[in-house]
């Protein structure tokens, strides 16, 4: 089994953090996976509200990549990514006509072998087998998992969890010793791609999630998107001054979090790059 | 009524819809599902469930409306609305079709100048290099928005974290990039 990572662009730049607790979660647990050869941007949110047919052939030359590179499987930490790579890969696979095409415009032949994963279904697979030997300290605290939009929907075509009041991130914190709340913020969306055009929305969508999260007593949110992430974390002052609050609260990703719990230092997993500073290690 | 005892009219967006992206408009209901879900139904000039009606009507004049919409501009494609649909009717990709045409026939709404500003730069930003360079897409969407104040104070936080590169990277590829752009560009 060959495995490859796709790393996608927030991840070597605004959020090298969840990058580097990837990289160094993997180290721990001694798991091995390549960087997907001269990747390229998913195109994301730009690419499928303006040109369709273009938001299709840049993710087919990502799969291809890895295909043409033996990959049976990548990672794909990233959820809006993640979302990209599984809807392109879907819909070539259900219309071969259209997949001809987007093969001549890549300039690749594509068969769409590889599976895709999320960050949680690597997680699951390859590190929750061996977490309890690797623990060191428990993450005793308790948490609101956000999934977000892109890791559970459209539901029908990633066939990932459950769509309301998904658990597969709840399981998991579970494990590291933390408490999951009942939280119905859970799918709810953060603005996405709109945090720099209408700032203003992502303030106050982003702000019900954090409300929520803080009122009910959790001492963290935990997420798996670094879109999320950078709405939740370095648009807090935005958040704070829309609503007029001070909420304080961290936000973590998953893999920060299984770092810490496996000993690694806060450092080490890229804690101190966030903007809300984090109090627990 | 299900979509093969309906038939739009040729000329309508309901057709083009249909033809396009496979969305049947006229299995709606007006359930209100998706409208009660959408994260920016406060913010929209006609929230999905509406447009979902507009478009049964069938009428130029409704049809019109809709291209010339902040709604479609605003969706950001979080797909609670095709998830909720009790008809699983997409939604999401029908906006995508929307957009597309409200920029081909010019007719996108003057309050969404911002949000295309900001597609434009990302797809900018990749064109050329073939990964996103996140200080160039801020740059250039200050200057097609001219919003050259916003997020001033952002970026030495950004920088002072490591989180901010001054110089982008290019793939090797990037010729292939600039064909696959080319190829595709409607």
């Amino acid at each position: 089994m060959k495995t490859g990572i796709y790393p996608g662009c927030s991840l070597t730049g605004s959020a090298r953090d969840y990058n580097e607790s990837v990289f160094a979660i993997a180290e721990a647990f001694g798991l091995e996976f390549t960087q997907i050869p001269d990747w390229n941007c998913c195109g994301a949110t730009a690419a499928h509200n303006l040109n369709k047919e273009l938001s299709l052939a840049l993710p087919a030359r990502i799969l291809a990549i890895a295909e043409k590179n033996g990959l049976d499987e990548i990672i794909v930490p990233c959820a809006a990514c993640y979302s990209r790579l599984v809807v392109t890969q879907h819909e070539l696979i259900k219309n071969p006509e259209l997949k001809n095409r987007i093969c001549e415009v890549i300039e690749m032949d594509y068969h769409g072998t590889s599976v895709i994963l999320n960050v949680i279904e690597w997680i699951d697979k390859y590190i929750v087998p061996k977490l309890e030997e690797k623990i060191v300290k428990p993450f005793n605290y308790k948490v609101a998992c956000y999934y977000g939009c892109l890791l559970v929907r459209p539901n029908k075509i990633l066939n990932y969890d459950r769509v309301e009041d998904p658990q597969t991130l709840d399981v998991v914190m579970s494990k590291l010793g933390a408490t999951p709340i009942d939280y119905p913020y859970k799918t709810e969306c953060c603005g996405a791609g709109l945090s720099i055009s209408r700032t203003d929305i992502v303030s106050k969508l982003s702000g019900k999630i954090i409300e929520d999260a803080e009122h009910r007593g959790a001492d963290a949110i935990v997420v798996a998107c670094p879109m999320c992430h950078s709405n939740l974390d370095m648009r807090r002052p935005d958040i704070n001054k829309y609503w007029d609050t001070e909420f304080k609260i961290p936000v973590i990703f998953v893999t920060q979090a299984i770092g810490l719990a496996v000993g690694l230092s806060p450092q080490k997993v890229g804690l101190k790059r966030h903007f809300v500073e984090v109090k627990i290690s | 009524m299900s979509h093969s005892e309906h038939h739009t009219e040729r000329n309508s967006l309901a057709y083009s819809i249909e033809k396009n992206v496979e969305v049947y408009t006229q299995k709606c209901y007006q359930c209100g599902k998706c409208s009660a879900g959408c994260p920016v139904a406060e913010d929209m000039d006609f929230p999905p469930s509406i447009i979902m009606r507009l478009l049964q009507t069938e009428d130029p004049a409704n049809d019109d409306k809709i291209l010339r919409s902040h709604s479609i501009w605003l969706c950001v494609t979080c797909e609670m609305c095709l998830s909720r649909c009790p008809m699983e009717i997409d939604i999401p990709s029908m906006m995508d079709y929307l957009r597309q045409r409200s920029r081909s026939e010019k007719k996108v709404n003057k309050k969404a100048k911002n949000i295309i500003a900001f597609h434009k730069a990302f797809l900018n930003s990749i064109k050329y290099t073939g990964r996103l360079f996140e200080l160039g897409l801020i740059l250039d969407y200050k200057r097609q928005s001219l919003n050259l104040m916003q997020d001033i104070v952002l970026a030495p936080k950004m920088i002072s974290r490591g989180k901010l590169h001054f110089i982008p990277f290019i793939i090797k590829g990037k010729n292939q990039m600039a064909r696959i752009f080319k190829k595709t560009s409607n």
